[in-house]
């Protein structure tokens, strides 16, 4: 089945004229008995930060997992900027998509994940060059560059040639955005990213994620507890409860006046 | 060459002659490595270096030297010193040897598992030290050990055939007299290879569940 | 013991090295073949890995090196004694060896392979780039280990014939009657071809461990002889401590 109505582009605030660049439709996620996501519909227009926010469970992660293809969907389909993530034709059939169709998409995506996972088996330059080179077919030296400009913007240029292992968690986490960054995507999804961290090296990786929203490179997709940090670099949230968006507007209106109990609750609970 | 049941059927009495003795030195030998096992594990705790040292040394090279050289040793060498046993006697004291210095290390390990918290709250409740072992250490330690002691007599039913090489009268060499006979080996020698599956993946299967039961997996 | 008859013992010893690098060399090609074939998405490829480990891990690795050496060449597959004696053991022990490197691929957290993906790495690319380098560290010490009983097995060659140290000795014993001395001696030999190895795989162990960025390169005094590295958890390597040079996360 094709997604090809425009149900969800009417529903969403920022949909305006053009095509969104990321596109749930009813899609379904079940992990044993469990649906976690229940047709869920929901867009993303270019340009546009988004967090989502709610409940642990609710289903924020497996979006993001869903849109790096870590995870495949049990129902519905996802569209990034106008090619399908989950399907393909095949014989004049629409068909689950395969690894091949799915790479040239999965690399307009990025991804920083809660853990880093940094690869250890390089050093901090390897790991930002490597994709690019083997990926992207960059030239080595020209990668190696690019590489040493995104480590100098996240404040790390003396650590090019340091083992992953030896820097701290703060550290790790930029240069995994870094590394993310190096890919030139076009979406970045950004998974708890200082969960992790010890309290004192929060403000250094959301300060330099700040920087990077309002560069507007890249549409950033945030899950995050940091609630002061949504509201910094977000042009729209979305609260999700139980597989489903409750609400979804611009911060202010969210963070100040929510319509929904849920959201007034979740909101008091996380302050 | 086409397979011929008939024979298979022949000699398939001798085969088994032979898994009796095969059985027979597994059990024995590993007797015989779990007690001499028990033996380096409490001289490695000696305080003395003087006692711990060699221990270790004769403990590593009995272990990293091939059990059939060994066999050859006990074989050949005994005698000469007035010692002779069986050819079946003098196998199992090579198994038990040589596996003892594994059994050895899976005591060491299965002692050092037991938490400190164990021993600290033994002598807290001023446990004598005899009944501390008996009661607090030994049951922890053989949750690990009894699985690591089944893999290991596995090993050793599997390292049986090298007794062949000192006259025993094994599978291997019933297999191998069958076929010097007949000049038929195919048979003798696909039948003694599968009986080793055959015996040994149940068994190895018996002792991944008994792992999984004791939890120590 | 003359000259001539302890140069029958170096003749076996040569034919005991190169028995044993033969039969490490193809058993490690085997151990990753039928490892990663036991992780395949495909159910017929993990199916077949896993008869062929279970099959050779089950039998003896004595039986199997006369099977292919009298029962094979009446199949008509007539295999050169060193040969036999090779494949006999590398088909052993690549059986022993694939669960090595199943349970190291394992062990590499999803989270590497994840992150792999993110990069939009081809499996192929995930496997080769990010999860072995991490894995094979992680096999060096059961690999070496393994090496050592590699050894040991290589003894098993002289029951068909292939003129290894321990067939010379025994040719040196009927030519001599010293029992002691040859066997002692040659005992000694195989210990010191043990001894020499495991340090040479903790040489590669430490090496591994710094490429990771882990062991004692860094800081610290050097391990005493003789105590083990100690060996990291199974599961997702642990989060490093946060180091205190560049304090904070600050820019």
């Amino acid at each position: 089945m094709a997604p090809t109505d425009s149900a969800t582009e009417e529903r969403t605030p920022t949909g305006g004229t053009t095509p969104p660049l990321i596109r749930f439709d009813r899609v379904v996620k079940r992990f044993g008995g469990v649906t976690v996501l229940d047709e869920l519909d929901f867009s993303v227009a270019a340009g546009r930060n988004v967090t989502l926010i709610g409940p642990s469970g609710s289903g924020k992660t497996t979006i993001l997992r869903l849109l790096m293809t870590l995870i495949r969907p049990d129902g519905g389909s996802i569209t990034v900027d106008g090619d399908n993530l989950t399907h393909m034709v095949r014989r004049g059939k629409l068909v689950p998509a395969d690894e091949k169709h799915v790479r040239p998409i999965r690399k307009k995506i990025g991804m920083v994940f809660q853990q880093f996972n940094l690869f250890p088996n390089m050093r901090v330059l390897r790991n930002l060059t490597e994709a690019p080179v083997r990926v992207l077919g960059m030239d080595r030296d020209e990668a190696e560059i690019r590489a040493r400009e995104l480590l100098e913007m996240v404040g790390l240029a003396d650590k090019a040639d340091a083992h992953c292992a030896h820097l701290s968690g703060g550290q790790q986490q930029r240069v995994a955005i870094a590394r993310a960054l190096a890919m030139r995507p076009k979406v970045l999804l950004l998974d708890e990213v200082t969960s992790a961290l010890d309290p004192e090296l929060v403000a250094g990786v959301l300060d330099l994620l700040r920087d990077i929203a309002v560069s507007g490179d890249v549409t950033l997709v945030c899950v995050t507890h940091e609630m002061g940090f949504a509201r910094d670099v977000s042009d729209q949230v979305l609260m999700f409860d139980a597989g489903r968006v409750v609400e979804s507007g611009p911060p202010e209106k969210i963070f100040s006046d929510p319509d929904h109990q849920r959201t007034r609750d979740f909101l008091r609970a996380v302050r | 060459m086409d397979w011929d049941w008939s024979y298979v059927w022949d000699f398939m009495p001798q085969i088994l002659d032979g898994l009796v003795v095969t059985l027979k030195a597994t059990v024995l030998g590993s007797l015989l490595a779990f007690g001499l096992g028990l033996v380096w594990t409490l001289l490695f705790r000696v305080p003395s270096r003087w006692v711990r040292w060699p221990v270790r040394a004769v403990v590593e090279f009995v272990r990293d030297t091939p059990l059939l050289v060994q066999l050859f040793f006990l074989f050949y060498v005994l005698p000469t010193l007035d010692i002779s046993f069986s050819p079946l006697v003098t196998g199992v004291i090579g198994l038990g040897l040589h596996y003892s210095t594994y059994t050895a290390e899976v005591y060491r390990a299965g002692i050092e598992a037991v938490p400190r918290g164990q021993w600290e709250a033994a002598t807290a409740l001023s446990l004598p030290r005899t009944h501390t072992w008996v009661a607090v250490v030994l049951p922890q330690a053989l949750r690990r050990v009894v699985p690591a002691l089944g893999n290991y007599v596995i090993a050793m039913f599997k390292d049986t055939p090298l007794l062949y090489a000192i006259a025993v009268l094994d599978m291997l060499k019933q297999a191998q007299e069958v076929g010097a006979e007949s000049f038929r080996y195919l048979e003798p020698m696909t039948v003694v290879g599968l009986l080793f599956v055959v015996i040994a993946y149940p068994t190895s299967l018996l002792i991944r569940l008994l792992e999984r039961r004791l939890g120590t997996h | 013991m003359t000259f001539g008859l302890f140069k029958l013992l170096l003749d076996g010893l040569w034919i005991t090295i190169q028995l044993l690098v033969f039969s490490a060399a193809l058993a490690v090609l085997i151990a990753f073949t039928a490892g990663l074939a036991r992780l395949s998405r495909r159910r017929a490829v993990r199916f077949f890995a896993a008869v062929y480990v279970e099959f050779f891990r089950g039998t003896s690795a004595l039986v199997l090196m006369f099977w292919l050496f009298f029962a094979l060449p009446l199949l008509g597959w007539q295999l050169a004694p060193l040969w036999a004696g090779t494949l006999a053991l590398s088909l052993s022990f690549g059986a022993y060896g694939s669960e090595v490197v199943r349970g190291a691929v394992l062990a590499v957290s999803p989270g590497q392979r994840e992150a792999a993906t993110a990069l939009s790495f081809t499996p192929w690319q995930r496997l080769r780039l990010v999860v072995l380098p991490q894995a094979v560290p992680e096999m060096l010490p059961t690999f070496s280990n393994q090496l050592v009983e590699l050894l040991k097995a290589t003894s098993l060659a002289s029951a068909v014939t292939i003129g290894d140290l321990t067939f010379q000795a025994q040719s040196v014993r009927l030519a001599t009657g010293e029992s002691a001395q040859v066997y002692g001696l040659i005992l000694g030999m195989y210990f010191v071809i043990a001894f020499t190895l495991t340090r040479g795989m903790r040489l590669l162990e430490r090496r591994a461990k710094a490429n990771l960025g882990l062991g004692r390169l860094v800081t610290g005094p050097e391990a005493p002889l003789g105590s083990e590295p100690p060996t990291a958890p199974a599961g997702p390597p642990p989060l490093p401590e946060p180091t205190g040079h560049g304090q904070g996360g600050g820019i």
